[in-house]
């Protein structure tokens, strides 16, 4: 059984302390425009003190809390990708010198960066954007600078939010694995504290400059018992039994014209979405015509320029698009990486405009099913006076 | 030298027919050869026959005014030539070129269309075979149409 | 100026994003739309190494990238040769290149047609428009160890006489006798003494051994879908038929997510693959 630490609340700002004084760019959340948002933090002033965040299909509000809790919300609109993974990236510049051009590969900064509040569900995109920049025959080594240089701090959920199906897709809500440190928040009366657990050398070196007791086995079980709770908590679940050969076999199953009539092809999901890896590159020169960027922007399946090729998208029509993202997301990322591509953190429900919801998607399309709809047609037809039910 | 016969017992279109049915055929067929440059048929003249190309090309053309001539179609060995004969007003409806020398078995279409109609079963048998042939080459020009080489998706 | 913090490292591998310097020797117009591009490494380097079938991705300094098939000799040390068609703003800004400009190159990328499973069999390779591109190094490699194969055929089907690809090649290639090639055409003027007819129509005129038969197509994928359709009709198995998919691609190297087709990456996981494998995928609309 891993050891378990006692860090006190009032002590808290010692681990902000500790990660700047080995080189760490602290980010972790903090409000910022009605949002629980991920940025750098000077002190633990900085964090959500008190906060909590309000989530349903289309709808997010920050509420105040009856205490002081520091990671007492769910998870926001960001997610770490933006750090590992940034929304705009430039690969290369290139100068051309008469009929020469020299291409310069950018001089990529690897900053050490900690990531304060890391939730269980994001531990799991992270290993699964790890697959796709660091698992295959070519690898991103820019993403790889990032990651290796990054320190974790994951922080289980003390409450699952309305949204949330992270029990259902087996990427939570406690962290188990992935975290150089994971903190359970518990607050009782005037108790505050945090039960801490390091997942490797690094976060039991800087767990041991922090002011700490070992655990109480009580202690442990309070710990278990919120993350017990929290498990309850789900507003969401999806069966995921067999999901990928049901999604394949559903690919011209009604509902997607269903979902198509209300989605904006807005593409939110895909932005808030921790693991998706879509981008696109864009070729810029300057006015001259003698310097030129590459740069590597975050795309979105939902846009009609994603799958262009000559003579016009290949996904013309919504229903095309939200069926690609979905069935990307639940089923042919099983075949292309191994795992799902969802870690159920239901941020593409909460920022849906249309609160469109995978986990209603899914389970309509399993109640109807197009191969039971039609083996029960055969049925009918062979008049066999089965009752089904 | 190869007999008629045999020539069509060879032949695609009429490989595997009945041995009575084989024979009428025999009755009604004759060697045909024709110079490059040479018309079999041209639009509008009377279809009486249909050939089973044995070697050659032979180009399905239109006369299309001021562009001249346009190829529809190209046929060669182990084809059939011309289904006009069957079909009232029995008249070509384009022109057929021989685009080198080629070798071919007429049908006399006229004799057929009159043994087809008293032996209804002689009449389907060489029915499914000009349908089948009219599918596939409507389907090829179903794709032609297209233009295959170009369109996307 | 030193803008780097301290922390700052450099990434110990070259991205994978970004090219290699390769100068233009030549430039030639194949037909109306169409330029072949002899290209040159232009840092000592020379140039990669590549298998029958897979591709590069271009760089035009200013204009942007595409993915480009390589098209030369895979035996030929020192060239990459490309054929491209005057579509998109990139392609047209490669047509517009000259002798001694400089591109970026990246590559190569993607699986290569099945040469060496061919070994022994019949080979039929079915071309349509600019789809010769791709599938020229195959003829090349077939034709340089000709023994190693049964019959070799070569059917081509562009729009017109004036589209297809190569015509000086294809007629040395015609007047081979150990190798068999059919061209057609859809639309001709009274002057073409070839073949005209979709290219389908050729499959059941041309000789080889459905049973022992490896097939690899190229085209536009409506006449990839009917021309394995016609092989599979004359008797060829669906897992020694080859097609080259295409999709939108921005990276070649399975990081931007942009050519998925279903579970595939077309640029890593094909763009050549076996047809049985791939036509589940081909009957789903806007996939």
């Amino acid at each position: 059984m891993p050891e378990h630490s006692i860090l006190q609340r009032a002590h808290f700002e010692q681990l902000l302390g500790a990660l700047k004084t080995r080189g760490y760019r602290v980010i972790g959340p903090t409000v910022r425009d009605g949002a629980i948002v991920y940025d750098d933090l000077n002190s633990t002033d900085d964090l959500p003190v008190g906060w909590t965040d309000e989530q349903e299909g289309g709808t997010y509000r920050l509420k105040r809390r009856g205490d002081a809790a520091l990671f007492g919300y769910v998870v926001g609109p960001h997610s770490w990708k933006r750090f590992l993974h940034p929304p705009a990236v430039r690969l290369w510049q290139a100068n051309r010198t008469g009929k020469n051009i020299q291409i310069e590969e950018e001089k990529h900064a690897a900053p050490k960066m900690a990531f304060l509040g890391v939730r269980a569900c994001e531990l799991h995109a992270i290993s699964i954007q790890d697959k796709v920049f660091l698992g295959g025959s070519f690898v991103d080594p820019l993403y790889k600078a990032r990651r290796e240089g990054a320190f974790l701090v994951a922080v289980n959920c003390g409450q699952a939010g309305n949204t949330c199906f992270c029990a259902s897709m087996n990427a939570g809500p406690k962290a188990d694995f992935g975290f150089d440190l994971a903190l359970t928040e518990i607050i009782e009366g005037s108790e505050h504290y945090f039960l801490a657990e390091a997942g490797t050398p690094l976060g039991e070196e800087i767990l041991q400059e922090l002011e700490h007791r070992p655990a109480e086995n009580i202690e442990v079980e309070k710990a278990g018992s919120i993350h017990e709770k929290t498990a309850q908590q789900m507003g969401r679940t999806v069966d995921t039994t067999g999901i990928k050969d049901l999604l394949y076999a559903n690919m011209e199953h009604p509902r997607w014209d269903d979902v198509a009539s209300r989605c904006l092809a807005c593409s939110n999901c895909t932005m808030v979405c921790p693991t998706c890896f879509c981008t696109t590159v864009e070729d810029v020169t300057d006015l001259k015509g003698d310097h030129a960027e590459r740069w590597q922007k975050w795309d979105s399946c939902f846009t009609a320029d994603f799958s262009y090729i000559h003579g016009g998208s290949v996904r013309s029509s919504t229903k095309s698009r939200y069926r690609q993202w979905m069935t990307h997301k639940l089923a042919s990322w099983i075949d292309q990486f191994g795992s799902s591509g969802c870690v159920g953190c239901g941020r593409c429900i909460t920022w849906c405009p249309v609160a469109i919801d995978l986990t209603e998607e899914v389970r309509v399309i399993r109640a109807t099913d197009i191969r039971t709809k039609s083996m029960a047609k055969e049925t009918d037809d062979g008049n066999t006076g089965t009752n089904p039910r | 030298m190869e007999t008629l016969e045999r020539i069509l017992a060879e032949h695609p279109f009429s490989r595997d027919l009945q041995k009575p049915y084989a024979e009428l055929l025999v009755g009604c067929a004759a060697n045909v050869r024709f110079e490059a440059g040479e018309f079999l048929f041209r639009e509008g003249d009377e279809a009486n026959q249909f050939y089973l190309i044995r070697q050659g090309i032979v180009s399905v053309e239109i006369f299309a005014g001021p562009s001249g001539q346009t190829t529809i179609t190209t046929m060669g060995e182990g084809e059939v030539l011309g289904w006009s004969w069957l079909f009232p007003p029995y008249r070509w409806k384009f022109d057929a070129r021989a685009v080198e020398l080629t070798r071919a078995i007429a049908l006399d279409g006229k004799c057929l269309r009159a043994k087809c109609e008293a032996d209804h079963d002689l009449g389907y048998e060489l029915l499914k075979r000009f349908a089948l042939m009219v599918e596939q080459r409507l389907d090829a020009t179903r794709l032609q149409l297209l233009n295959v080489y170009e369109s996307h998706a | 100026m030193n803008l780097m913090p301290e922390n700052e490292v450099m990434p110990a591998a070259p991205h994978p994003m970004a090219p290699l310097p390769f100068r233009v020797q030549r430039v030639r117009r194949e037909t109306r739309d169409t330029f072949t591009l002899e290209l040159q490494s232009a840092n000592g380097a020379g140039r990669p190494s590549f298998l029958a079938g897979q591709f590069n991705m271009v760089y035009v300094f200013g204009a942007g990238e595409v993915p480009m098939s390589i098209t030369g000799d895979p035996a030929d040390q020192d060239t990459i040769i490309h054929t491209t068609r005057s579509v998109g703003m990139v392609s047209q800004a490669i047509c517009k290149l000259k002798s001694g400009d400089m591109v970026g190159l990246r590559g190569p990328f993607g699986t290569p047609w099945p040469v060496e499973e061919a070994a022994g069999k019949d080979v039929v390779v079915v071309a349509g428009g600019i789809g010769l591109a791709p599938l020229r190094p195959v003829v090349y490699q077939l034709l340089a160890d000709r023994a190693k194969f049964g019959k070799v055929v070569l059917i081509y089907g562009t729009r017109t006489p004036a589209d297809i690809l190569y015509q000086k090649e294809l007629a040395k290639w015609r007047s081979r006798l150990d190798f068999r090639v059919a061209v057609t055409v859809d639309r001709a003027p009274a002057a073409w003494r070839g073949s005209v007819g979709v290219v389908t129509t050729l499959i059941p005129k041309v000789s080889f051994d459905p049973q022992r038969t490896v097939a690899m197509v190229c085209g536009p994928e409506v006449m990839m879908r009917f021309v394995a359709r016609e092989l599979e009709a004359r008797g060829v198995e669906k897992n020694r038929i080859y097609i080259s998919m295409e999709r939108n691609m921005k990276c070649a190297v399975g990081f931007c997510g942009h050519c998925q087709l279903g579970p595939q990456f077309i640029c890593k996981d094909g763009a050549v693959f076996r047809y049985d494998r791939i036509r589940p995928l081909l009957g789903i609309r806007e996939l």
